[in-house]
């Protein structure tokens, strides 16, 4: 420092802690006003010298930020008035700048990992050199007239070792993808921590039934909520959860079921509440007092999946948006309309299932507000009732083989419809 | 030219169906798996042309590729190369090594006939 002024003394002198003044030095602080005054007097500098090098910095890194940009686009000859006029706009595109090239990295090493898998290399090698082996051994015998029999035989050998091969490599690598998806150091988000401490008690709460249970004490015991998100998000989940165990009560309505045939409209009837409650009651009831299983999802407004419990056979979207033809987002258009209609998913064979979809308001918005919705669909497997039309849905576009579709929003990573 | 075509693969399956499609189409074929010494076998037998696979035990097919390019004697000797990695980065490399024909697998066996041919009549 100039003058012999120690720093500390000359944060005193200003009334700034050592540590702040430190930042301004290194110019990771703007500052103006008063305390630039302060500090240009004692420093006996002029104050706009002393702005000048916080300047200079934050331009660097905007002339930075533009290089990346293509040249031409940027007009660089007004950077000055820009970071003058707008300092803080300036900074959030230099901040901007630097989040976006951390995430560059990480998408690289990301990738990076993708390409080095060495099991994933070498499965997919192992595939590759199998399918070769089949294909040109497959072609020897459809298309050589004259084989003799000893190289039929011999090639009919080969075509079976290589297929039982085929299988084995094939089967390794969908456990191996199955394996990692599910490792505990993915990064996994508030929902689905929620989703698997729901999934871990079979989305059955004991504790919440019949009377009213200690929601905290649940929340605590819960393992997977790991984030102050998740535990926020199951504790919501739980209230309702607890609400909806008082409208239905467990062994009248578990009574109910079978004898109105899961019919959650004829349910909604005979115990004088909403048809979207014995949605939800029905997805909660112990296994052993229902006489099918029954799969549940859950949107807002948004069409965002808010609630999922899987009904093995229904394929639910891993991330994102599900597919626009399920019944649930038909009722998001025609809001209490009560849906019922058998879907069939593009699995081979094809799966059928029977659903019924509801949308709702929301308690709670008021008038003069925007209305809130929230849609559901029940999912149960069909009857088999082969005569009833069934629609075709799918699961989310980019899994999707179904060709030629109306709600296709992008191409599907599969290479050709079935 | 002479019709002998010198095959480095470790697929048994894959030698057994390449050499019966060569060997209808008039070739004589041999056939050799181990990357450590290939080099050596090509040499010795001195054949009229090469299909070399990418992944061998022991040493790869760029690295026989870079010896055969290197060596007065073999330089000229047309190589086909297959690779169950079809990427562009191997397909640069082998091109940068001095290779004739770059194949993926799978190949349909037409495409390997008509490569063979191809780099026999050339």
């Amino acid at each position: 420092m100039m003058l012999g002024l120690r720093q500390s003394d000359l944060a005193k002198e200003v009334g700034i802690s050592p540590s702040y003044l430190n930042l301004i030095e290194h110019n990771r602080r703007r500052i103006g006003g008063k305390l630039l005054v302060d500090l240009a007097r004692k420093l006996e500098v002029e104050a706009s010298l002393l702005a000048e090098g916080a300047e200079a910095a934050l331009l660097e890194d905007l002339r930075e930020a533009a290089a990346g940009f293509g040249a031409g686009k940027v007009d660089l000859t007004r950077i000055d008035e820009f970071a003058g006029r707008f300092p803080g706009w300036a900074q959030l595109l230099v901040e901007r700048h630097r989040r976006v090239g951390e995430l560059e990295r990480i998408v690289e090493t990301l990738t990076d990992r993708m390409t080095h898998d060495p099991f994933l290399s070498a499965s997919l090698h192992e595939v590759l050199s199998t399918v070769t082996a089949i294909r040109s051994t497959a072609a020897i015998l459809s298309d050589t007239a004259d084989l003799d029999h000893d190289w039929q035989v011999r090639f009919h050998r080969n075509l079976r070792d290589e297929s039982h091969r085929l299988t084995e490599s094939a089967q390794a690598l969908v456990s191996y993808l199955d394996d990692n998806s599910g490792s505990a150091d993915r990064q996994s988000s508030p929902r689905e921590e929620v989703e698997a401490f729901l999934q871990a008690r079979d989305f059955h709460i004991p504790e919440l039934e019949g009377r009213p249970g200690n929601v905290e004490a649940l929340i605590a015991s819960g393992v997977e909520l790991t984030t102050s998100a998740a535990r926020d998000m199951a504790r919501r989940y739980l209230a309702r959860y607890a609400q909806d165990a008082q409208a239905l009560p467990l062994e009248s309505f578990a009574e109910a079921v079978p004898r109105l045939n899961a019919d959650p409209g004829r349910l909604a009837q005979h115990f004088g509440t909403d048809p979207g409650t014995v949605f939800r009651r029905l997805a909660t009831l112990p296994e052993d007092r229902m006489p099918t299983r029954v799969g549940l999802v859950i949107c807002d407004g948004s069409g965002t999946l808010t609630f999922r419990r899987p009904l093995p056979g229904f394929a639910l979207p891993r991330f994102g948006a599900a597919c626009a033809l399920w019944p649930l987002y038909q009722a998001l258009s025609q809001p209490t309309a009560q849906i019922r209609a058998v879907v069939e998913q593009p699995a081979r064979p094809p799966q059928r299932f029977l659903t019924y979809a509801l949308c709702q308001p929301l308690q709670g918005a008021g008038f003069g507000a925007p209305q809130v919705y929230e849609s559901a669909m029940l999912i149960l497997p069909d009857q088999m009732d082969t005569s009833e039309r069934a629609y075709p849905v799918g699961t989310s576009c980019r899994i999707c083989p179904r060709g030629d579709c109306p709600a296709r929003r992008e191409p599907s990573i599969l290479s050709a419809g079935i | 030219m002479g019709r002998n075509v010198l095959l480095i693969e470790d697929e048994p399956n894959i030698i057994e169906a390449i050499r019966f499609i060569l060997s209808r189409d008039g070739w004589s074929v041999q056939t050799h798996s181990d990357g450590r010494n290939a080099f050596d076998a090509v040499r010795t037998r001195k054949p009229d042309l090469v299909i070399l696979d990418v992944m061998l035990p022991g040493r790869s097919g760029f690295e026989i590729l870079h010896d055969i390019r290197a060596d007065a004697e073999t330089q000229t000797l047309p190589v086909l190369m297959l690779t169950a990695k079809g990427q562009t980065k191997d397909r640069e490399m082998a091109t940068k090594l001095g290779v004739d024909r770059f194949m993926s697998k799978p190949f349909s066996n037409a495409d390997v006939l008509a490569a063979v041919r191809e780099l026999a009549g050339s």
